[in-house]
């Protein structure tokens, strides 16, 4: 099953293009890494995807189990399944990150028709995927992401998304500030939520994180255009070679 | 402006769910004011002649004080000539005994408003009096009370059954002279509550006040007075609203506290008058004195407040803290939205030795309003060790409101110690995009960031309170952050 076609995608920022033409497919069960160099345009993608204002799409669509995102808010879209795990995870003051996560579950169950967990189911639920990222109860009660390390951040979104089981999980530079303790804990936390009902995206700078969550294709991103596409040898090439060698390839080389 | 903005501004521009108007017929007094009005309301409240003396004297010491100009709103001037000073429901018979008795219509407005007026408020363990316009309609939970030895009853009701109390306490913490809207008080007020707690006393349940103004062209000036006697413990409860109207009206409310030795009393508002339209039509200006008296040592006061109504707010619910050890505190969470102007914040006045005060004040300011908070902390020069810590943050939605903070420090105590905070944030739009990007509507994004952000004072609320607060924060806010 298509899990996500983007055809011919073109956004752009303040009148500025920074998507040229992206095409990709996803299907069900996939995981699909997104690199390439700063500017490349690997925010905006997942920005785009999720949702987010200030972009303006002016070609191509977005299919996410045969409908159009384009047109929906970005709730809409979480509520079926689609899920941004963020680079910069906000902070909230005064919210605690338990009544965030219920009210998440709670939005998400509406939208599929059922009712809302009580407080004992809830927090049977959360404590068990709690144990996929090792956190510690007391994370619950703390304020959303206020004063969360960067590891403690990352793994609050990968609980984010065990708990609301998205279908498609854009993973934007999951791996970044964190040590290497830290990287293996999110990583085993990702690779635990790979389902065949489930497909993922990677947006990384770094083939490291690819050592732990090993991607079934991996995409270069140049310049708003994906200009190589291959499997989990590619990014290995990538760290050899670095980057500097895509910019002399030619325009519409893509995927 | 983004969409966000846009959406938000719809958002924050709901209706006021209160603005409903009761057909029920009214005695008022024609509009107007002079000494044969207030003789007018003294005789048909049937008061001993201290308190006729006592409404003149302020009324001739009105006239001559001026408008107060120094607060940061702007409004023109008040035909005090054009209010009627009382207004009651009309009786059948010299007033209601029992619920029972009660104008059925008046208690459908009271349900329609969510307060619990009959059995219900045996359910939810809260005595209330309500005050529709001038009088008190209904006061539950009187006999219950009564067996402990508290008494809580209409303050015009109190008069005649306790004048030694009321001429010992009435005035004593705001004294007519006090400031202009305290002394238009003094000489009109029509009812309100009293309340007294005995020595030893904890009151079992919350007392609670509701008001209601309800006839157009008055103004409502009710007269809370409660006194905490040795360690006895009080929490006192008061939610407002009115209908909605295109004209302004007037309330000037006087609420004095008295703590005595080791007392405490804990005074929570839920502040929704009719705040106007999104064009600056109509609305309650609400200018109101509150003051407390820590007069005995180790003794507590705390204000809480949720203020999302009115018009223009005008209001410092203040602190004297002249007994040793006393402790006083003051929460606030002031929205304003769309035209509103918003002036509030407190007085923590230090006398006693060792007595701490706490100020957290959250304002929230949205559409094309002006928040602003004042407040003053004075250590007197008998106030050794004396604290303050004052938070103060501020919460803009948009970009066409104002939030402002004028703090004032007064220490004349070389050992006391006054520490203040302040912020100004704005709801920002990764905050937003965060959590819709986790399945939330935007009005539901927005309700759980400000409450976030007021948390410290919903806290203090007491139970059923905070639920209300918390909703109408997420009503009041329909429509304005950027």
């Amino acid at each position: 099953m298509k899990m996500l076609e983007i055809k011919n995608l073109h956004a752009t920022i303040d009148g500025k293009e920074i998507l040229k033409g992206i095409d990709l497919t996803v299907n069900a069960g996939e995981v699909h890494a997104i690199m390439g160099p700063n500017g490349a345009g690997k925010s905006t993608l997942s920005n785009v995807l999720a949702g987010r204002d200030g972009y303006e799409i002016t070609q191509g669509e977005i299919l996410y189990k045969g409908e159009n995102l384009i047109d929906l808010e970005p709730e809409e879209r979480a509520q079926r399944g689609v899920f941004l795990a963020f680079q910069y995870p906000v902070e909230i003051p005064g919210v605690s990150n338990i009544y965030l996560l219920k009210a998440a579950l709670n939005a998400v169950r509406k939208y599929q028709g059922l009712d809302e967990l009580d407080a004992i189911d809830f927090l049977t639920l959360v404590r068990s995927k709690m144990e996929l990222v090792k956190m510690d109860e007391q994370f619950l009660h703390r304020s959303v992401n206020e004063g969360f390390s960067g590891g403690e951040k990352k793994r609050n979104e990968i609980l984010q998304m065990a708990l609301l089981e998205p279908a498609l999980a854009i993973l934007d530079e999951t791996d970044s500030g964190l040590d290497i303790d830290a990287l293996r804990i999110v990583s085993e936390g990702v690779n635990a939520l790979r389902d065949t009902d489930r497909s993922m995206i990677m947006i990384t700078h770094y083939q490291r994180l690819l050592d732990y969550i090993v991607p079934d294709y991996v995409h270069v991103l140049s310049n708003g255009r994906i200009v190589k596409s291959g499997d989990k040898d590619l990014a290995k090439e990538l760290e050899r070679s670095g980057y500097s060698w895509i910019h002399d390839a030619p325009e519409g080389v893509g995927a | 402006m983004t969409d966000q903005t846009q959406q938000l501004e719809t958002l924050t521009r709901k209706e006021y769910s209160a603005g409903f108007v009761t057909d029920i017929e009214s005695d008022s007094l024609p509009p107007g004011l002079n000494e044969d009005v207030i003789r007018e309301i003294s005789r048909i409240k049937n008061e001993p002649e201290f308190l006729l003396e006592w409404r003149l004297k302020a009324y001739r010491h009105w006239l001559t004080m001026d408008t107060p100009i120094w607060a940061h709103v702007q409004y023109p001037e008040v035909d005090f000539q054009a209010i009627s000073y009382y207004s009651a429901p009309k009786k059948k018979t010299d007033g209601p005994k029992s619920l029972d008795e009660v104008d059925p219509e008046l208690l459908r407005t009271y349900e329609k408003l969510g307060v619990p007026l009959d059995e219900r408020a045996r359910l939810a363990g809260v005595a209330v009096d309500a005050v529709f316009d001038s009088v008190s309609v209904a006061n539950t939970f009187q006999d219950k009370l009564a067996e402990q030895g508290i008494i809580f009853m209409p303050l015009s009701k109190a008069v005649q059954e306790y004048p030694e109390l009321i001429k010992q306490y009435l005035g004593s913490v705001v004294p007519y002279q006090d400031n202009y809207y305290a002394a238009l008080n003094s000489a009109v007020f029509s009812d309100g509550s009293f309340v007294y707690i005995p020595k030893g006393v904890r009151c079992p349940m919350e007392l609670s006040t509701y008001f209601r103004i309800n006839a157009a062209n008055t103004g409502q000036f009710e007269r809370t007075l409660i006194i905490a006697d040795d360690d006895a413990y009080v929490s006192y409860l008061e939610g407002c609203t009115a209908p909605m109207r295109d004209e302004n009206q007037l309330h000037a409310a006087v609420v004095e506290l008295v703590a005595m030795n080791r007392a405490e009393i804990k005074y929570s508002t839920v502040q929704n008058w009719y705040p106007g339209d999104e064009n600056g039509k109509g609305g309650i200006y609400n200018f109101v004195t509150k003051r407390a008296a820590c007069r005995g040592e180790s003794s507590k006061v705390s204000w809480t407040q949720v203020e999302t109504g009115s018009a223009i707010t005008w209001k410092y619910p203040s602190v004297v803290l002249q007994g040793d050890n006393s402790v006083g505190e003051f929460y606030s969470v002031a929205v304003t939205n769309n035209m509103q102007q918003a002036d509030t914040g407190t007085k923590m006045i230090h006398l006693g030795k060792n007595t701490s005060s706490t100020i957290i004040s959250k304002g929230i300011s949205a559409g094309r309003s002006q928040n602003a908070y004042r407040g003053l902390v004075r250590m007197g020069p008998n106030a050794e060790n004396a604290r303050n810590y004052t938070e103060c943050d501020s919460l803009l939605m948009g970009d066409r409101c104002a939030a402002h903070t004028f703090p004032y420090i007064e220490v004349k105590n070389p050992t006391a110690k006054v520490e203040h905070e302040a912020s100004t944030s704005k709801i920002s739009e990764d905050q937003l995009f965060y959590c819709k990007q986790r399945g939330l509507d935007t009005e539901d994004a927005v309700s759980m960031i400000v409450n976030g952000f007021c948390k410290q004072v919903i806290r203090e609320l007491p139970m059923e309170f905070a639920v209300e607060a918390q909703n109408l924060l997420g009503l009041s806010l329909e429509g304005s952050v950027g």
